[in-house]
């Protein structure tokens, strides 16, 4: 039997708009720290300019192929959304995947740090995991009410359960990405999660699949199953303590996160920042805790 | 801080945890790790505020360390891991 | 004395005929999905060129992954204790065998008397196994076949850093956009197998006579790259090291209806 292939123009795992924001009730020359996050991610960057401790404007741009490129140009179009000169930066922090690679940070700091501190400041100081799915990793983070890391760990060697897992998947079934979500609860009844775990056993495994007559769909809805299976047991080795907040691409696909929240029993936390910023955010109030404490920048 | 390098893949968990509150930077896993899977830092990237050295494990260790451990873990008769053994504060330990 | 042994891998289904303990034919064919056809197909294939009945056949042995669907076998043959065997067959001298199919890499460590007395197996992780090479011979659009005398002709040494078959399919990608040269990637490719294989062989201890099997030993540069990374003088490789196993399930099914 032939597979039929639907060519699909390749499209990444979520789609947003580039953007920037500043907000008008703050007054950047009566600030004393003036701190800067820059989060360099593999698919989004972002920066975040904070007036002593609160969010005074932000960037979220598209990663370009060098990280220090594309630190710049975060940098420059949140500038461009103040009067604020850059030199008025008091201290910057790097983060992010590309975070050793920000040319003009002072001090880089992991984006798990980030990320839980950040999410502390959106969500509030009820949030006690973290779970960050991205293009190219996994990130479950246990803080406590103020934002520091208390259990974490992170996965980046293997595809399985990432946004790039899932990508490789939506090609093969011919499915647009932002679509997987809507098709994967168009079965009748939910199969069996693919056994296997690695993405590649799991493709050969999921054409055995379309040759055995299942619909693309059941055999999306079988992998969404496994994805949330592998993602949750990554979050059960640290456990997961009320209440989530759940980041990063996979926040976008219900496909995934649908079943994932089933099988936790939890309702991720809103906000109304864009949790894309999280990781910016956090660096930027690293950067402000660093100065009251007078760890700032050597004059 | 239970700090969990290393990974999960198709075959296994694979992660070394250093509890972060207990470490207190002498360095006796480096010396012992056969693999330099360890190094002392001053300053914690996970945690920025903490002062005082920490052990992390490399960076460019944490998606091999299923490979990079095999000779501390023979499929018979294992001994202790060295850098458990090494460390007084107890603060490393092994997922598999 | 006339015994069979099927060896039905994840990608190919091989068997081989043994008489009075000499090879007399081999079969092979690709596994696809009806499993039960390809263990009838290479039975017969290896029949055929062995000039043999299949009523003549004393005892037939099955291994591999999908040994279960060997229905007519006498005896179902570990696939450590197979690939021991076949080893020691080959070459009596053997202390330490690895051998690396499609899905699974396992290695083994020897007595005198060819029996396994220690093991290790790396497997649900598409990149401790030929398919790394498979998916990164497809990244790198070359033929798999032209993977390893491509890989021989360089002598640099390139590390990588993905260690999942699906990263690394965009560091290869990434490389090429980079202008390295092809032979460097590949080379690359093998070297970050092999020194997976090697850590696995490390954890039992390796021995000075090195035997491969499994359908990868064909492949020059990796072969290369193992005792390159073993630091032995050479690595000892049957003819055909895809029936490594094959070989070893049907010594241990003549030795069963022998009674030994
Ligand atoms: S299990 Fe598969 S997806 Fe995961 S690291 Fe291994 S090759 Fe990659
Ligand atoms: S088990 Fe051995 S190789 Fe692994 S970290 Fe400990 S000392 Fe190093």
């Amino acid at each position: 039997m032939q597979i039929e292939m639907r060519e699909e123009k390749k499209q990444e795992f979520w789609r947003w708009k580039e953007s920037n924001w500043k907000n008008p009730d703050i007054e950047w020359r009566s600030g004393k720290f003036i701190t800067l996050g820059i989060d360099v991610g593999s698919v989004s960057s972002q920066a975040v300019v904070m007036v002593d401790g609160q969010i005074f404007a932000y960037s979220n741009m598209r990663t370009g192929s060098d990280s220090p490129h594309s630190a710049r140009k975060a940098l420059d179009f949140v500038l461009e959304a103040t009067d604020m000169p850059e030199d008025r930066v008091d201290y910057c922090v790097g983060t992010g995947y590309g975070r050793v690679n920000v040319p003009m940070a002072d001090r880089t700091i992991t984006e798990i740090a980030c990320h839980a501190r950040g999410a502390n400041f959106i969500y509030g100081p009820e949030v006690r995991t973290v779970l960050d799915v991205g293009g190219q990793d996994i990130k479950a983070i246990q803080c406590d009410e103020k934002g520091r890391v208390t259990n974490f760990l992170m996965n980046d060697k293997c595809a399985a359960g990432t946004g790039r897992g899932m990508e490789v998947f939506a090609d093969l079934l011919g499915i647009a990405i932002d679509e997987v979500g809507e098709r994967s609860f168009q079965v009748k009844e939910e199969p069996p999660p693919v056994s296997s775990t690695c993405v590649v056993y799991a493709k050969s495994e999921a054409l055995g699949l379309l040759r055995k007559g299942w619909s693309r769909e059941k055999v999306l809805a079988a992998y969404c199953r496994a994805m949330a299976e592998r993602i949750y047991s990554l979050v059960e080795r640290l456990g997961v303590k009320p209440q989530l907040a759940v980041t990063g691409g996979l926040a976008k696909n219900s496909g995934v996160i649908e079943r994932l929240m089933f099988m936790i029993g939890l309702k991720p936390m809103n906000s109304k920042w864009d949790a894309q910023i999280a990781g910016a955010i956090g660096a930027a109030l690293f950067g402000y805790a660093l100065c009251q404490k007078g760890k700032g920048r050597k004059k | 801080m239970l700090a969990n390098y290393g990974y999960k893949d198709g075959s296994g968990d694979y992660f070394i945890t250093i509890n972060t509150d207990l470490c207190n930077g002498c360095g006796e896993c480096v010396a012992v790790c056969p693999a330099n899977i360890f190094i002392v830092v001053d300053e914690d990237p996970n945690d920025p505020m903490r002062d005082g050295p920490v052990a992390i494990v490399a960076e460019e260790k944490k998606k091999k360390l299923k490979y990079e451990c095999n000779p501390c873990k023979p499929t018979q008769n294992r001994p202790p891991l060295p850098c458990v053994e090494a460390c007084k504060t107890g603060a490393i330990s092994h997922s598999w | 004395m006339i015994s069979a042994g099927i060896d039905c891998g994840a990608k190919k289904t091989k068997t081989v005929i043994m008489r009075d303990g000499k090879i007399a034919g081999k079969g092979i064919v690709l596994a696809g999905f009806d499993l039960d056809k390809a263990v009838h197909d290479s039975y017969k294939m290896a029949l055929r060129q062995a000039g043999i009945r299949s009523e003549d056949v004393e005892s037939i042995g099955g291994t591999g992954a999908g040994k279960e669907a060997v229905k007519n076998a006498d005896e179902l043959v570990n696939e450590i204790k197979a690939m021991a065997r076949g080893a020691f067959y080959f070459f009596p001298d053997a202390r330490t065998v690895v051998d690396v199919g499609a899905e699974e890499g396992r290695a083994a460590k020897l007595d005198e008397k060819g029996n396994a007395i220690d093991f290790a197996i790396n497997e649900k992780c598409a990149a401790g196994a030929g398919t790394f090479i498979e998916a990164m011979a497809r990244a790198l659009e070359t033929p798999l076949e032209e993977m390893g005398p491509l890989a021989l002709k360089s002598d640099k040494q390139i590390p990588m850093n993905a260690q999942c078959v699906i990263f690394a399919e965009s560091e290869v990608v990434g490389l090429i956009h980079a202008k390295t040269p092809k032979a460097d990637i590949s080379r690359a490719i093998h070297d970050a197998m092999a020194s997976r294989i090697v850590s696995m062989i490390r954890r039992i201890g390796v021995n000075k006579e090195v035997v491969m099997l499994g359908g990868v030993a064909y492949n020059p540069a990796f072969v290369e790259a193992i005792r390159r990374e073993l630091d032995l003088e050479r690595l000892y490789v049957p003819d055909y090291p895809e029936f490594g196993m094959a070989v070893g399930a049907a010594v241990v099914a003549a030795e069963k209806a022998q009674g030994r």
